[in-house]
């Protein structure tokens, strides 16, 4: 019992050839698109590489890349198909080709599909990873003399100034961090003093942020110390002011970037792609009905799959399962255990063992030192 | 004697008109690229207007005007080019060939002006970036007054994305006041002291925007007092000239157009050698076609040249002809007009009573 029949004469089954040869030139594109998308969020990751904790977010532009290569190469054995598809002649030399290369196909869509999927659901290990990334970042600002660090100051300034935001949640989190490096900071001085004093760790935080979080779009020079403090400024309340500094904090910043990237590639490729397999499907399963008649302007039938989807998924999944060698490892223990269960017929002294444990290990030895 | 002489036969006449087709067609693709290359500069110029006294739209439209006569007359002789491979369609352009091909090389002239104009336009640029930068940095306090209200923003990103500060260097800014009066709190005596130590009451400090700021530099920004080396600690003026940005924008402007006007002149005067290639070549194909219509046989071979005699024999010739252009038709010249004879006799007879 077939899944899926539609019925194709002649003239249909010529527009399915042409409008799958289309549609698999438009497959390509899609493919080689989802391919250079790949790349750039690869690149785009690797900029930001020194805020984030870990690589796990490179799961999905890896996918993207395979998706694309696998798609370009797919969906342009699906155009010579078509070609070759409408002449009798020369459709059979496919035939062996078809099967593997339709599980290929199954099997590289989905990975497109598990791609989709992965960029909605890898939002919340980002957020995780750049949490702890900005967090280390911030720590070390300072550190511009320390060997591996010194590049840190750089990259967050850049990072505030491109994304237009200040800190990790919120501008406040520079006041919790010695961001200005013990170097310039005058020890003599009784502010300094107070200041290292009034906190158990002994750094120097105060409630300013550096320039970079300042926005250029504000009609006030930019006010970067004393933030908190509305006295030392000339017509200034810190609760009101909201030009002043970047009130968007990095990580959202980034986080929002990113998945706006991630999630603009979707589903309209998959579409396609699933599109072409079944139209391909179509027309291999109405062209093999045709092949060995005279008259090969018949109407055929076309199907999706030759038993229904259970039947089909068992089928598949035996072949792969012996390549594995799963039931050859068995067979051991099968063969054990089968002998044993005729033993545990005959030998009555088996039983009380067998109650003991159920464990097949157990059972194997027992009956070992049994009929030994 | 005819100068650069060289025999066609009817196959390589062929081969040379289907190869000109496709140069043509590729002459077409460069002038819209120089079109985009046009609009591009516009574009880029629009966008830094503010900083610019009188917009430099000269050179930008000028490019976008070759582009587009380019494309047009490319695909013009894209057309010819295609009927020349068969000489009955050729006859429908006969007269016209040979003023498209003279237009065609005085508009490469044209093309080759449009690109010594692209490495003349530095000067124009600099005296316009000059006024232009000082009036913009005079307003940059004017954020309250419609019109000007932009222009800090502007200033600002400026100075961000091309990492320069002031106009020729960071000291200018010491010269105007870019902080508002809105800002200022006149109840301190600093302030007020500084603004009455200078005759127009301007409130100047030696301290600069935040955007001049430079992000390579290891120490937390020093943007104000920034002459006083004892204002702040481990700090020394002379030495620490890296905290800033160091370059002017006005320098920096200009490096950054100059680089695209060198880029687009180069692409202007490799178009210009190209097209006066092709348009050499056309003027082969046009001077053999026709010499194999005035043999009569489309089949045979016929002769190709660059001029029909030697260029000094060329130029009387077409000296001739201007300056006989205004002259009406003269009755004596022509022995093969027939002028009838009573037309004769009043001639004479006026001649006679009016000597």
């Amino acid at each position: 019992m077939v899944w899926a029949k539609m019925k194709f004469p002649f003239e249909k089954r010529v527009k399915l050839a042409q409008g799958l040869w289309l549609l698999s030139w438009l497959a390509i594109v899609g493919g080689a698109l989802n391919f250079c998308f790949g790349c750039f969020l690869k690149t785009e990751i690797r900029r930001r590489t020194e805020v984030m904790d870990n690589s796990n977010i490179h799961i999905v532009p890896n996918t993207l890349i395979v998706s694309g290569l696998a798609a370009i190469g797919i969906n342009y054995f699906a155009g010579q198909i078509c070609q070759d598809a409408l002449d009798v002649g020369r459709f059979p030399r496919w035939k062996t080709f078809l099967k593997p290369y339709c599980c290929c196909a199954i099997i590289f869509t989905s990975l497109t599909l598990i791609g989709v999927i992965l960029s909605f659901t890898m939002r919340s290990s980002l957020e995780g990873s750049l949490q702890v990334g900005l967090r280390n970042a911030l720590r070390f600002y300072k550190d511009t003399d320390t060997p591996g660090r010194c590049f840190q100051k750089q990259t967050i300034d850049h990072l505030q100034m491109e994304f237009r935001c200040c800190g990790n949640n919120d501008y406040r989190d520079w006041f919790e961090v010695q961001w200005i490096s013990n170097r310039y900071l005058d020890f003599s001085s009784k502010e300094v003093k107070d200041r290292i004093k009034s906190n158990v760790d002994g750094r120097y935080l105060l409630d300013g942020v550096p320039f970079s979080c300042c926005n250029p779009s504000s009609a006030r020079p930019c006010i970067q110390y004393k933030l908190t403090n509305n006295s030392a400024h000339y017509n200034y309340e810190h609760q009101t002011e909201e030009l002043n500094i970047f009130v968007r904090g990095c990580r959202e910043a980034l986080l929002s970037y990113y998945t706006a990237l991630m999630n603009s590639i979707g589903a309209g490729v998959l579409l396609l792609f699933l599109v072409v397999l079944a139209s391909l499907r179509y027309l291999q399963t109405s062209m093999e009905a045709v092949i060995g008649q005279e008259n090969t302007e018949i109407e055929t039938e076309g199907y999706l799959l030759e038993k229904n989807v259970s039947e089909t998924i068992v089928e598949y999944l035996n072949p792969v399962m012996k390549l594995l060698l799963l039931n050859q490892v068995q067979d051991g223990l099968v063969k054990k255990s089968v002998r044993m269960s005729i033993n545990y017929r005959q030998l009555p002294q088996v039983k009380d063992h067998f109650k003991i444990s159920s464990c097949c290990v157990f059972l194997i030895c027992d009956n070992e030192k049994q009929t030994a | 004697m005819a100068i650069l002489k060289v025999t066609f036969t009817k196959t390589k006449r062929n081969i040379l008109a289907q190869a000109l087709w496709v140069l043509n067609w590729v002459s077409v693709i460069t002038g819209l690229t120089l079109f985009s290359l046009g609009l591009f500069l516009k574009v880029e110029i629009q966008k830094r207007q503010e900083v610019m006294t009188n917009e430099i739209h000269m050179v930008p439209n000028m490019l976008i005007g070759v582009g587009l006569a380019t494309c047009s007359i490319n695909f013009l002789g894209g057309k010819i080019c295609y009927d020349c491979m068969d000489t009955t369609a050729f006859l429908h352009w006969k007269l016209l060939m040979l003023p498209y091909i003279i237009c065609t090389f005085f508009f490469t002239l044209y093309i080759l002006v449009g690109a010594l104009m692209c490495y003349a336009m530095r000067s124009d640029l600099e005296e316009s970036l000059l006024l232009g930068l000082w009036d913009a940095m005079c307003y940059y306090k004017d954020t309250d007054i419609p019109g000007c209200c932009y222009i800090k923003h502007s200033i600002d990103l400026l100075q961000m994305q091309f990492q320069c500060c002031g106009n020729g260097g960071f000291r200018d800014w010491f010269h105007i006041q870019w902080v508002s009066h809105c800002y200022l709190d006149m109840s301190i005596s600093n302030v007020v002291d500084q603004l009455q130590s200078n005759v127009e009451g301007k409130y100047l400090t030696d301290a600069v925007p935040f955007t001049c700021c430079n992000v390579h530099f290891p120490r937390p920004c020093i943007q104000h007092q920034i002459t006083n080396s004892s204002a702040h600690y481990n700090y020394n003026y002379h030495g620490a000239e890296l905290n800033l940005n160091q370059k002017g924008c006005r320098q920096a402007l200009l490096q950054y157009y100059t680089q695209i006007m060198q880029f687009v002149g180069l692409i202007v005067l490799i178009m210009w050698l190209f097209e006066l290639s092709v348009l050499t070549c056309m003027h082969f194909l046009q001077t053999s076609i026709e010499n194999v219509l005035r043999l009569g046989d489309s089949e045979s071979e016929s002769d190709g040249w660059l001029l029909k005699n030697s260029i000094s024999e060329t130029v009387q010739h077409n000296f001739n002809i201007i300056k006989n252009l205004g002259k009406c038709y003269q009755v004596d010249d022509d022995p093969n007009i027939d002028v009838s004879s009573t037309s004769r006799q009043t001639q004479e007879a006026i001649k006679q009573r009016h000597p």
